[in-house]
């Protein structure tokens, strides 16, 4: 076994230091670790457990308390005894490429606790919202984690990048913000699976703007009764309404099994994914050498039939071009 | 006249304190360890290494005997430096007060219990703002009360300054906690004759820097706003109900580790300040030690302390006149400018709903994290003169420091530990474990109704409770808190774009070499709150462009190992200043190995002497920084330099 198989193995058996070094050959550019990393992804792909995780992406403006809900979540989760991958997005600074990260509400866990990973990463600055090994790393996640969550900052074009990588959106409102307007507005609406209003402690403002939400929904999904997206109260602080938010997300989840769709769903994501990746590198024009986005989607899909990561896929094509 | 002292264990303090007594000094201040100031017994994996570091640990009301043995209480007057756990100390001191026979009404003293400024500066808070500000305004209505005495709240400026502050922003944070705690009080429905005195009985604990002339007006600018918020938002009519009452600690900030000498003459200017105006003179004056940037202080290092006090206040004329500055024109003017740029910050305060919020939100921090990146800056740049640090640097070998070795500074006898803990296991296995079940199920129960928990911890004292099980019980109801860390809003001042220009060319071209961006995780193990260094090094990285992971401070060596593996990080800063260092090191690195990690570069920030970082050195650190490194700029290159050379596959 070389090195690579044997990591691959460690990461299957939900080693977190391993999991760790899985991520930062990922995130690594460097040619020679590219090619490595794409290894990586087929050999977890191919050892036919990989992506036996539910991706959960979580998003929504700053200080809807998106990482106390974050922390509740994986409490209760491993509560359930699920093992918890956890992916924490941050900005990155324009300006000098740093970042801070866990900067935030910590995501308390217990450092014995071998079924709890957290991993903080910054945007990086590529596209918006999502750094670029975050589709890599989600496939690492979910290969090792039964559950995995992707927190995003949620702002403009962010809140819908998140949805590239994960099974089931969850969008997180702030109650009495004047946030749901602005998510009419920009059509933010059609995106999430599930919404939470969280901060249920704030009482029946909490409860109000959950009706309205509701209301809103229903509006925005004319004559689609059945694929109104659920809206959960929670309190990130006691805990409460996060049993609720996991059984939504996992009925989702279910719902996409059923009809068969969490493949197909899976496959449109990476190659959206594939797409944003590669039109990161050859631009619009790029894409229109290849005769527009179709074609060029058409073409990503052929190469991750091949058994290409997203990532690999794209830089693929960007060289045939 | 008293100097902040207490340390190892009750019993060596208590010899401190009759020693310091017998030397004239009037009154006790005592100095907790930071096990007892966060809630956590003695024997708590917290704890270890932390006991007796800073102060004297107290687990129990036999604790607080031993430390006052042969002292009457009744006849004392006690300041307690304890913020987080004030209710509980307070509830042991009636406690053995009661056991002595002293009349309650005569007990006089200080408990600290400033929690606004520990989530800002000191870091030894444990529940959340809201509880906490439950905790203070039940003490306050035990001790009008019973205790009429006492000071329940010294509201603390001096914190702000050790972060950073400015004389504005002193002044503003500081009535803000004073509005938060009166307003609390006021919410309950007391009467106003009740509320007249407790904003009488409300105290404050400054600060004061070499600009002494700024000191003195600041203090006339806090007794001024102090004077008009009694009489306009609290309706207090008797004028000497409204005298604004403050002691002072000069300050530590300033003092340095090169030279150290030097720093008895800016201890002497710093406590000038503050006694020079009669109508600017603090009641009570606790200096610091010319060493305190090098370690802990022995008692000959206090006594010059105190030496000074007493040579100011019985030598010189200062106390034979009325005020000297009434009618001076300077003085005048720079007061009315400081006192109005302070009321405006208050009303910024206030329009966000109030000190707690504007502190949860991070607001707060943010400007002092901005204002002492300010003040380090210009000591890098060399625009703010530090006289033997970036300017005036030469010097003759210091017969002070000859001795250089390792016992020219007080060390904890690492045997005090052990022995504490097992006076607390004795302790317990002493008790009756049913009535230590029913007082804090008593206590969980006033928790969770809101009644007064002043009663119920008193009952939890006599009845053997320890100061863990008294805070964990508390925790069960109110939870723990994590205060915002005040980076992710404040940046690093635009004069240093040169050098930021430099670094970021420098980890540019490393993030090309690496494949990806260096990460450094800077961690506070231990119970330290001091973050100032941590909070300043994270700031400084993230803006030359470092991704930096920073959890805050408390946490353990145990979460930074597992933080450093889940994270994939290049290099670990860790930043200690409570001495506990070889400890709180030793552990992390073993951490780190049995993670796989040995290999994983460390670095060491803190006040840790000489002879300690080579100890570290020797252990594998890669690094160690102590206040003489001032540079803030070039820590940073050495981090880049250090993840280089660990980082990179060798050449050849």
């Amino acid at each position: 076994m070389d090195e690579l198989q044997e990591l691959v193995e460690r990461v299957l058996a939900r080693d977190f230091a391993a999991v760790g070094r899985a991520i930062s050959l990922v995130e690594d550019r460097r040619p020679r670790a590219s090619e490595r990393s794409e290894r990586l992804l087929q050999l977890l792909r191919t050892s036919g457990r990989a992506a036996a995780g539910h991706c959960l992406g979580l998003t929504g403006p700053p200080g809807a308390g998106k990482s106390t809900l974050v922390s509740a979540l994986a409490r209760v989760a491993r509560r359930r005894a699920l093992s918890v991958g956890v992916l924490a997005v941050d900005p990155s600074s324009p300006r000098s490429g740093g970042a801070l990260l866990g900067d935030r509400v910590r995501i308390e866990g217990d450092p014995d606790d071998e079924l709890l990973y957290v991993r903080s990463m910054a945007s990086g600055g590529d596209l918006g919202g999502l750094a670029r090994a975050a589709g890599a790393a989600v496939e690492v996640l979910t290969a090792a984690y039964e559950l995995v969550v992707v927190e995003t900052v949620g702002v403009g074009q962010s809140e819908t990048d998140v949805e590239h990588v994960s099974d089931t959106v969850v969008l997180v409102v702030q109650p009495a913000s004047g946030d749901l307007l602005q998510f009419i507005k920009a059509g933010i609406l059609e995106i999430p699976d599930v919404l939470v209003v969280n901060k249920l402690d704030l009482g029946p403002v909490a409860t109000r703007a959950a009706a309205e939400l509701r209301a809103a929904l229903a509006a925005t999904h004319p004559g689609r009764q059945a694929s109104v997206p659920p809206v959960v109260l929670t309190s990130a602080a006691t805990s409460d309404g996060v049993d609720e938010l996991l059984d939504r997300c996992a009925e989702h989840r279910a719902q996409l099994a059923a009809t068969g769709a969490l493949e197909a769903e899976r496959a449109a994501r990476r190659r959206r994914w594939a797409y944003r990746l590669f039109r990161d590198w050859a631009g619009a024009r790029g894409v229109q050498q290849l005769g527009g986005r179709a074609h060029a989607e058409a073409r990503l899909a052929l190469l991750l039939g091949e058994g290409r990561s997203a990532w690999g896929a794209a830089s693929a094509l960007a060289e045939q071009r | 006249m008293r100097t902040y002292s207490g340390h190892s264990t009750p019993k060596a303090s208590n010899e401190l304190y009759r020693a310091n007594l017998a030397k004239g000094q009037t009154g006790l201040s005592v100095a907790f360890d930071l096990p007892t100031q966060t809630g956590y017994d003695s024997d708590a994996s917290f704890a270890r290494g932390e006991v007796g570091k800073t102060g004297v640990p107290i687990d129990s009301l036999g604790d607080l005997r031993e430390l006052f043995e042969g002292l009457q209480l009744e006849q004392m007057n006690t300041s307690m430096t304890i913020n987080a756990t004030a209710a509980w100390l307070l509830a042991l001191y009636v406690a053995l007060a009661e056991e002595q026979g002293a009349t309650l009404s005569k007990l006089r003293g200080t408990t600290q219990n400033d929690i606004i400024k520990e989530y800002l500066s000191r870091g030894t808070y444990v529940f959340p703002p809201e509880p906490s500000l439950r905790l203070i305004a039940d003490m306050i209505e035990y001790t009008v009360e019973h205790l009429p005495e006492f000071n329940p709240v010294n509201v603390c400026s001096y914190h702000l300054q050790e972060a950073g502050a400015t004389p504005e922003q002193e002044i503003a944070y500081a009535l803000g906690t004073a509005i938060a705690v009166l307003d609390t009080v006021q919410a309950r429905g007391v009467s106003q004759a009740s509320l007249d005195k407790v904003f009488g009985r409300v105290s404050f604990f400054l600060n004061s820097n070499l600009r002494f002339i700024d000191e003195v007006c600041k203090q006339r600018a806090f007794a001024r706003l102090w004077d008009k918020l009694g009489l306009e938002r609290y309706g207090v009519q008797d004028a000497k109900l409204r005298r604004f009452r403050y002691g002072v600690q000069v300050n530590s900030l300033g003092l340095t580790e090169a030279q150290p000498e030097n720093n008895i003459i800016r201890i002497v200017l710093e406590m000038l300040g503050v006694t020079l105006s009669r109508d600017a003179r603090a009641r009570a004056i606790q200096l610091p030690a010319w060493n305190e940037a090098l370690g802990l202080p022995r008692p000959w290092d206090q006594q010059l302390s105190l030496r000074a006090q007493q040579i100011l206040a019985y030598e010189s004329d200062l106390l034979e006149h009325a005020d000297i500055f009434e009618g001076s024109v300077v003085i005048e003017r720079r007061t009315s400018e400081l006192a109005a740029a302070a009321w405006a910050e208050v009303e910024a305060v206030l329009a966000r709903g109030g000190i707690v919020q504007a502190v949860a939100e991070g607001y707060v921090k943010e400007r002092l994290v901005a204002a002492n990146a300010a003040r380090l800056v210009a000591i890098e740049q060399g625009t703010q003169i530090v006289v033997g640090v970036n300017e005036f640097r030469e010097s003759e070998p210091s017969p002070l420091l000859e001795a250089g070795s390792v016992d020219a500074i007080l060390r904890v006898d690492p045997a005090s530990e052990a022995e504490q803990i097992e006076r607390l296991q004795r302790w317990r296995a002493g008790r009756d474990s049913a009535a230590v079940a029913s007082a804090l199920e008593a206590l969980e129960r006033a928790a969770r109704e809101g009644s007064n928990l002043m009663p119920p911890s008193i009952a939890a004292a006599k009845a053997g409770v320890t100061t863990g099980e008294w805070a964990n019980t508390l925790r069960g109801v109110f939870g723990e808190y994590r205060a915002p860390t005040g980076v992710s809003g404040a940046s690093t001042p635009e004069t240093l774009q040169e050098q930021l220009t430099r670094l970021r060319a420098e980890l540019d071209d490393l993030t090309e070499q690496l494949g990806r961006r260096p990460k450094l995780l800077v961690g506070k193990p231990g119970l330290d709150g001091h973050s100032n260094g941590a909070e300043q090094i994270a700031l400084r990285a993230r803006d030359a462009g470092f991704e930096v992971v920073y959890e805050g401070i408390r946490v353990s060596p145990k979460e930074l190992a597992r933080a450093a593996a889940d994270e994939g990080v290049h290099l670990v800063g860790l930043s200690i200043l409570s001495g506990a260092h070889l400890e709180l090191v030793g552990e992390t690195l073993e951490r780190l190995r049995a993670l796989g990690l040995g290999e994983l570069p460390v670095v060491v920030g803190g006040i840790i002497p000489e002879e300690d970082a080579a100890l570290l050195r020797a252990r594998g650190v890669r690094a160690v920084f102590t206040p003489k490194d001032y540079r803030i700029g070039q820590i940073i290159e050495q981090l880049i330099a250090l993840v280089r050379s660990t980082s990179l596959p060798k050449a050849g």
